[in-house]
């Protein structure tokens, strides 16, 4: 029972739980509001969507032995394009066009990490830095460098509205997170991923078709990132080139870890994606809610990820168990 | 296959060919930035790329040790942050005199490079996942020192930001020059020293040099050591170059870093490549951003696009022409 892999990122996230339930006053406590759910839970899992949306390709991505740290410039690209598209009161281009624009933008971005990894065959940190150093300016270079504003209200229910008394981002997150766990547990195609992760070349051999398994987990990644991107847009009703989703793809590899998935590929969850990505949002809202100076919150987050990487570490274990 | 075809080949999987094309890129775009702009081929333009980037070559030299080791640094960015802000602090608060507060930063970057290669070689924890940490941790230590810039206004300090050293009838400031000689006796520590040889051992195959009788484990410790070193020493030559120190100095620097070494030639995946490359990797990007700034109507979010760009050509060529050998 203690020995399953979620146990330990569980662990972690009901003992920061524990901690708020102690320290801050109300902290389970939900109201109904207008017909809305209000609370600080509801608020850390809406704050938590976009890094969840992230966490969710990033899984994929790290199981196939890769990584992909280009989603912050991904996040910036396809929120931008929305931003743009969709522009002032009355929208340049219906929404729906708008949005389709971003999504493509974002596929086009995985596609060119996937091929520059699975055809090129370029080292994944190397691949992927290239989108990360070049989307960025590319995202600029659109705006000319401006925050783009949106004043088109039905964009914001995307990333602010409300369904059924619960925060619409949280539906798709659920829906993304169902829909890829479908597709993991109930075709082969999580068996394929796992293979790629572990020996790339004995699953060629055994007749994968791991090019496209590898394309295809970028081009995931960049989707989720694409998602994400607009979710934040509709948030902050503004996209900005500069610093839309700054640093988010080490945000999602920390909540990949967190969550029990090693980066040497293979084994992966997505659940323990993400509670990782529910850890990092719930520490990030203990620290301010505790009124701890917000700039511990980088030192905080930065031992946590010392303390769980070396205690899921095999080394840490064989030193438990000789001590032992 | 021709004797043609087979030397082509020769040359192009030969270790310095990579490095060659960043030297030949080099040259071909001083050329046309000579021959597009007035005034841009002269001697202290030039001088400037290295004034300019002094605190980046520095830091180029110690990630180039890292990734030859086979590793990667993502904490030189904020460990540079950190040196700013320590000595800032030190200085304007503290009253220290600035050479001790030069010795302690230096001291405390390769105490905090040697703390991450412990950790990465004793519970075998990927170098990406731990620099990582790393990373949030110094940012954080910069905002616990104190969320505003602090300037600097020590006399030693602003005299190393002034003092112009007359070279070739151009000049160079005191940081490039330092920049310069860590340089050189990065060259002669990769290539003259046992310590150079066993890195690239390491960085070659880690089973065999550990077969052949290497301390691996040592190599790697001493190897991040070795970078923050250079990260803080690089903190100190931009505190000498921006005279203050911010929790925001130094953002991306590492992905910069990591862009010159792989421009100058070396291979992400170790055991290959040259220090030297460093500078020319430097130089290239630096070259990039004078071009555009010359150029005056170019946004400067092109330098981001161009690096990008230019990232790809040097991957693809790696990959291509001189990586063959190595899967």
């Amino acid at each position: 029972m203690l020995q399953h892999p979620l146990v330990r990122p569980l662990g972690a996230l009901v003992a920061l739980l524990l901690v708020d339930a102690f320290l801050v006053p109300g902290f389970f406590h939900l109201e109904v509001k207008e017909g809305h759910l209000y609370g600080a839970i509801i608020d850390i899992l809406n704050r938590a969507a976009p890094l969840m949306l992230a966490a969710l390709g990033m899984t994929l991505v790290i199981a196939t032995r890769g990584i992909d740290i280009s989603v912050g410039a991904v996040v910036a690209l396809s929120g931008t394009v929305s931003a743009m598209l969709i522009g002032g009161d009355t929208p340049s281009t219906s929404m729906a066009v708008a949005l389709a624009a971003s999504l493509g933008v974002a596929l086009l971005c995985g596609l060119w990490n996937g091929v520059l990894v699975a055809g090129i065959k370029l080292q994944p940190i190397v691949a992927t830095l290239i989108l990360m150093v070049a989307g960025r300016g590319l995202a600029q270079l659109l705006t000319d460098g401006q925050i783009v504003t949106v004043y088109y209200q039905p964009f914001f229910f995307l990333g602010g509205g409300y369904l059924a008394g619960l925060p619409f981002s949280l539906f798709v997150v659920t829906a993304v997170f169902a829909a890829t766990l479908l597709l993991v547990k109930k075709t082969a195609l999580g068996l394929f991923i796992q293979a790629v992760g572990i020996n790339p070349v004995a699953a060629r051999l055994a007749g994968l078709c791991t090019a496209t398994l590898i394309t295809f987990v970028y081009v995931f990644c960049s989707a989720c990132a694409g998602l994400a991107g607009m979710l934040i847009t509709s948030n902050i009703k503004s996209a900005d080139a500069n610093n839309a989703g700054l640093l988010l793809e080490l945000d999602a590899i920390l909540a990949v870890t967190l969550g029990g998935t090693s980066l040497a590929g293979g084994k992966f969850s997505l659940v323990g994606s993400m509670i990782g990505a529910l850890i990092i949002q719930t520490l990030t809202y203990t620290i301010y809610s505790l009124g701890v100076p917000p700039e511990v919150n980088m030192v905080v987050k930065s031992i946590v990820v010392f303390v769980v990487c070396i205690s899921q570490s095999s080394e840490f274990k064989n030193i438990l168990r000789r001590s032992a | 296959m021709s004797a043609v075809a087979t030397g082509t080949r020769g040359v192009t999987s030969a270790p310095w060919f990579t490095s060659l094309v960043t030297v030949v890129l080099l040259v071909a775009m001083l050329g046309i930035g000579g021959s597009v702009y007035p005034g841009f081929l002269s001697l202290q333009v030039i001088f400037n790329l290295l004034i300019d980037n002094a605190f980046l070559l520095v830091i180029a030299v110690g990630m180039g040790f890292v990734i030859l080791s086979g590793g990667i640094d993502l904490s030189v960015g904020s460990v540079l942050a950190l040196s700013t802000m320590i000595s800032a602090w030190l200085l304007q608060h503290a009253h220290w005199p600035p050479a001790a507060v030069i010795l302690l930063v230096l001291l405390l970057g390769a105490c905090f490079g040697g703390a991450m290669g412990t950790i990465i070689h004793l519970f075998k924890l990927q170098p990406f996942i731990v620099t990582l940490a790393g990373m949030f941790l110094a940012r954080g230590l910069c905002y616990l020192i104190s969320v505003e810039s602090i300037t600097i206004d020590d006399p030693v300090f602003t005299a190393m930001s002034q003092t112009q050293v007359p070279i070739l009838g151009g000049f160079l400031s005191p940081g490039a020059i330092i920049a310069l000689v860590v340089l050189l006796v990065a060259i002669w520590l990769a290539h003259f020293t046992a310590f150079g040889r066993a890195v690239y051992a390491v960085g070659g195959n880690e089973q065999s040099a550990a077969m052949m009788g290497l301390n691996v484990g040592r190599t790697k410790v001493l190897v991040y050591a070795l970078s923050g070193f250079c990260a803080s020493l690089g903190g100190v030559l931009f505190a000498f170059y921006m005279l203050s120190g911010y929790g925001l100095h130094g953002q991306g620097t590492e992905l910069d870093a990591i862009a010159a070494v792989v421009i100058g030639g070396t291979l992400l995946t170790g055991g290959y490549g040259y220090i030297a490359g460093a500078l020319s990797g430097v130089l290239v990007l630096g070259a990039i951003q004078t071009l555009i700034a010359f150029d005056g109507t170019l946004s400067s979010w092109w330098t981001k696009i161009v690096i990008g760009a230019l990232l790809f050509v040097f991957c693809v060529v790696q990959r291509v022409m001189g990586g063959r050998s190595k899967q």
